[in-house]
């Protein structure tokens, strides 16, 4: 498909009162015709190079990444028609690698929601099911890879979000571990946490993007002085022996008598086919699960809280003017964010208050060092990755959960751990109920990303022959 | 005896001398246009990450060592969260749980002789922008050339109980800076900015009483002027009954006066927290040794040494250590001409006077030391008087020459030619018949007035020692 069918066809559909709504912001036909023109031999992949890698193909990117030739809103009014005089780590190797930027995704609000109806730009819709959310906070990314409009996205995941939508929506997200990828260029919902992500349309879409995008930054601290991902490794077929010799532990706590029905039976369907596949599956236990999403919840908005304070309406973005310096600050920030963005950034204001700092940050910290000890020892003890449901239920309705923040919440409780242990994790469709995806989430051992893919590649080939 | 005592604290902030910010690669510069040296790290723009610079923190090291401090292997970014619009992301990356170093001190000298200031602890930060208030009519501006400039704060004990202690210590820390060669250490380009933390207590009393913080003060003479007032403005709340209230004062230097900031009640929670972007700061034992290396003979011990093994006096060895380049100047001197006594007196007095004119210090100044040497020597050969050496030593710097050259092209060689000395001395008794009566009638500090007539009849070029030796051999017959 050209340039032109591509951008034709989201602007056709998405134009409908149907539409997803899961682009922000699309790039021009002729700068999108002039970036596949300008590929080299090397560009469009013919010389086999990794650097060509991606040779001309569409990719959509979450609108909390920075780019030169695209607004980044962060899905909220406070940088409406914002434009960053630099780009994005991730979205330059992409582009270098021959990768096509569409457009950007819609998403909740600086990342915060597991809907994407956070966003100032209306919600996205699920591709399966019109009715029902996406998941979030890269909602835009996971629909757009859904419905077909590009076969790969990158997105953001700080508790989940790359492997809930991935989830919601059918397709496969992969959260790499912590410092795999540069953060430089990502807005900053909660620096600890946050991690770009990749989507595809396959296993295979979705890894050889990490790859492209992976490796050393010396513009971000945090990115770990390590080679990128070998794309050889990521790509290879699956070993002809399957997962022989690999253990899969299936961790007791994420599997609550809660659990929607449904997934428990994918979830055990998808651990029979790995079992088949030579793994061996062992149950174990992650004693301090429960303790995630209350550790996240306040760790995360903390975070944010600083984060979020540059937007300010100062040096850039929205402002409102009003008489005093305060107001202004007020006015701009009351008026340029949300209603979710404000809880969060009163939670972790409160959370890092004289006088709470210690009951409330001090305490999640300490509960984050024990989640991570639970997967120290877990995998210390001979267990290779983890397979759990990634998401307790299927997409649930638009409108569903958005008054009340604590069911909202509670969908990450199976995505946040992950996170707050830095480890790699990813979603991959493991069935569907009633037409509505379900995700498996498996998880690695820190750096363990080639383990974890072909893992997901057997799960993929499998799950498509049955 | 007076009733109350004066409790100092001082936290100083001193830029370091990187030339760089500390978290991104735009350069450091006093005095450029606005907003010039920025990027999208320090001027906060979404999606920007701070990386550390490492020459900025060997400099930190250097200054905690420097202050006897004791280093640690690890310390933690913090940030210190606060809105103000020339504080761009919100928040100022600092140290805050676990500073660079800790538990140093500063021997100097008091009012009542050598005195030490124990310093609490050392941190690393960002620098804030600059708001301008007064630029444009009816509205604020603000510059961010400054914002993320490499600091240093130094926390000191609050061991100072004087004004001018406050003064003669913060000279002494600024030196030992200068000497350490972390930074400009300039009080007017805002390079080294002082706060002070002032309350009173009854002589005698160990406790310590509510204080006030003095900001804004721009030279050390201001520091002491607006301690003293506060001290004043104390004691006074306190015998009128009253309680010293928390607060934060600005000092005014143009008026003199202290002003009301903000009381302690209004003041910020900052939030601190593990600055999530960068990892802790973790030093090698080799790069701590490293700088303890690299750092040169500190001005104190210095001083000790010019008194005590080259026999200085205790004025003449502060004065020769005021500055590294100073000092290393003069100790080239005094090695080359193996005389520090006279090294001492020349570098003191004419050179730096010539200095002093020119506008130039040690590290700069026109003739270097080995030709101050040259010069002793030919003073110490007699080839030169006193008189003269002084006038070479203006040439030498004017003309960029040697002294012997000077001393050869001029003909400015000590005449010891016993026949034209003898010459000259003749017509001098003969022209003063007056006083030669006198002397012989037992005038005998008449001889000087001849000397002088002898030196000056031969253009200062006559060695005074010869003439006296002459002059007196005559009169006596």
């Amino acid at each position: 498909m050209t340039a032109a069918d591509s951008l034709e066809r989201i602007r056709r559909e998405e134009s409908l009162d149907s539409g997803l709504n899961a682009f922000v912001s699309l790039a021009g036909v002729r700068a999108m015709e002039t970036a596949v023109g300008s590929l080299s031999e090397v560009g469009r992949g013919t010389a086999g190079n990794e650097r060509g890698v991606l040779g001309g193909r569409f990719v959509a990117v979450k609108d909390n990444l920075v780019t030169l030739d695209l607004p980044v809103t962060c899905g909220s009014n406070m940088l409406a028609g914002y434009r960053s005089p630099f780009e994005a780590t991730a979205v330059r190797l992409l582009r270098k690698a021959g990768g096509i930027v569409v457009g950007k995704t819609n998403m909740d609000e600086f990342g915060m929601g597991s809907s994407t109806e956070n966003s100032a730009w209306g919600p996205t819709l699920n591709p399966h099911d019109r009715t029902r959310v996406p998941g979030g906070s890269s909602g835009g990314s996971a629909a757009a890879v859904a419905a077909g409009y590009v076969s790969m996205a990158l997105g953001s995941d700080t508790g989940g979000s790359v492997r809930q939508p991935a989830a919601l929506c059918g397709v496969v997200g992969i959260k790499p571990t912590y410092g795999r990828v540069s953060r430089y260029g990502l807005v900053a919902f909660a620096s600890s946490l946050d991690q770009i992500g990749t989507f595809g349309g396959s296993v295979h879409d979705a890894a050889t993007l990490l790859a492209v995008i992976s490796g050393h930054d010396r513009r971000d601290a945090t990115s770990a002085n390590r080679p990128p991902l070998s794309l050889a490794d990521i790509v290879a077929d699956p070993d002809a022996q399957g997962l022989a010799g690999i253990t899969i532990g299936v961790p007791v706590e994420y599997f609550p008598d809660t659990l929607d029905t449904e997934v428990r039976s994918r979830t055990d369907r998808a651990l029979y086919h790995l079992r088949a596949a030579g793994a061996t599956v062992r149950e174990v236990t992650l004693p301090n699960t429960d303790l995630a999403v209350p550790c996240y919840y306040v760790l995360a908005p903390a975070e944010a809280s600083s984060n979020l304070a540059r937007f300010d309406g100062v040096r850039f973005g929205q402002r409102v003017s009003a008489g005093s310096l305060l107001e202004m600050y007020q006015a701009t920030r009351g008026e340029g964010m949300g209603l979710e963005v404000k809880r969060r950034i009163m939670l972790g204001t409160f959370a890092l208050s004289a006088g709470y700092y210690d009951a409330y940050y001090g305490t999640a910290q300490r509960a984050r060092v024990n989640i991570r000890a639970d997967f120290e020892r877990v995998f210390g003890q001979g267990v290779d990755l983890i397979f759990t449901p990634t998401t307790p239920s299927p997409a649930f309705r638009i409108g569903e959960k958005i008054d009340d923040p604590l069911a909202m919440y509670r969908q990450d409780i199976f995505t946040t751990p992950a996170s707050l242990a830095g480890i790699p994790a990813m979603s991959v469709p493991i069935g569907s109920v009633q037409g509505l995806p379900v995700g498996g989430q498996l998880l690695a051992p820190w750096w363990e990303e080639v383990t974890m893919i072909q893992a997901a590649r057997v799960l993929e080939a499998t799950m498509n022959a049955s | 005896m007076t009733a109350w005592q004066p409790v100092v604290g001082i936290e100083l902030h001193a830029q370091l001398g990187t030339g760089r910010k500390l978290f991104c690669a735009d350069r450091a510069v006093f005095g450029a246009a606005p907003n010039t040296h920025v990027c999208p790290v320090c001027l906060g723009l979404p999606g920007a990450l701070p990386t550390l610079d490492a020459d900025a923190v060997r400099l930190a090291i250097r200054t905690a060592l420097a202050l006897e401090c004791t280093v640690h292997d690890r310390s933690v970014w913090a940030r210190k969260n606060y809105f103000y619009p020339d504080l761009p992301k919100g928040y100022q990356i600092t140290q805050f749980e676990e500073p660079l170093a800790t538990s140093g001190s500063v021997e100097f000298d008091s009012s009542d002789g050598p005195a030490v200031v124990r310093i609490h602890r050392i941190h690393m930060e960002e620098d804030a922008g600059k708001s301008v208030h007064d630029r444009i009519a009816g509205a604020s501006a603000v510059d961010l050339n400054r914002a993320g400039i490499p600091l240093v704060e130094i926390v000191t004990e609050p061991d100072l109980h004087e004004p001018a202690d406050v003064r003669a210590f913060l000279q002494t820390l600024k030196r030992i800076l200068e000497y350490a060669d972390v930074g400009d250490c300039s009080m007017e380009e805002g390079s080294l900015r002082v706060d002070a933390n002032v309350s009173i207590r009854r002589t005698g009393d160990r406790g310590l009483n509510t204080k006030t913080e003095i900001k804004n003060v721009n030279s050390f003479a201001g520091v002491e002027r607006a301690i003293q007032l506060e001290i004043a403005r104390q004691i006074e709340v306190v015998e009128s009954g009253a309680a010293v209230r928390s607060e934060t004062l600005l000092w005014d230097d143009h008026r003199g006066v202290l002003r009301f900031m903000r009381a302690k009640e209004d003041s910020h929670d900052y939030r601190y927290f593990p600055e999530p972007d960068l990892r802790p700061l973790r030093l090698s034992a080799d790069l701590i040794a490293s700088e303890r290396d690299a750092l040169p003979e500190l001005p104190r011990a210095r001083a000790t040494r010019f008194r005590k093994a080259l026999g200085l006096s205790a004025y003449a060895a502060d004065v020769l250590t005021q500055t590294a380049d100073g000092a290393d100047y003069f100790e080239a001197v005094a090695n080359g001409c193996n005389d520090a006594q006279s090294a001492a007196n020349w570098v003191m007095g004419p050179v730096q006077a010539l200095m002093k004119e020119h506008g130039s210090a040690a590290g700069d100044f026109g003739i270097r030391p080995d030709r101050i040497v040259e010069l002793l020597e030919l003073l110490d050969a007699a080839t030169i008087s006193d008189a003269i050496a002084k006038k070479v030593l203006r040439w030498m710097l004017e003309e960029s020459k040697a002294a012997g050259t000077i001393v050869s092209e001029r003909g400015l060689e000590q005449v010891r030619d016993t026949a034209l000395l003898v010459d000259w001395i003749e017509e001098v008794l003969a022209a003063h018949p007056g006083e030669v009566e006198r002397y012989l009638d037992g005038e005998a500090k008449l001889v000087g007035f001849f000397v002088g007539r002898v030196m000056g009849r031969s253009g200062g070029r006559a060695d005074p020692r010869q003439v006296n030796a002459l002059l007196r051999d005559r009169l006596r017959a």
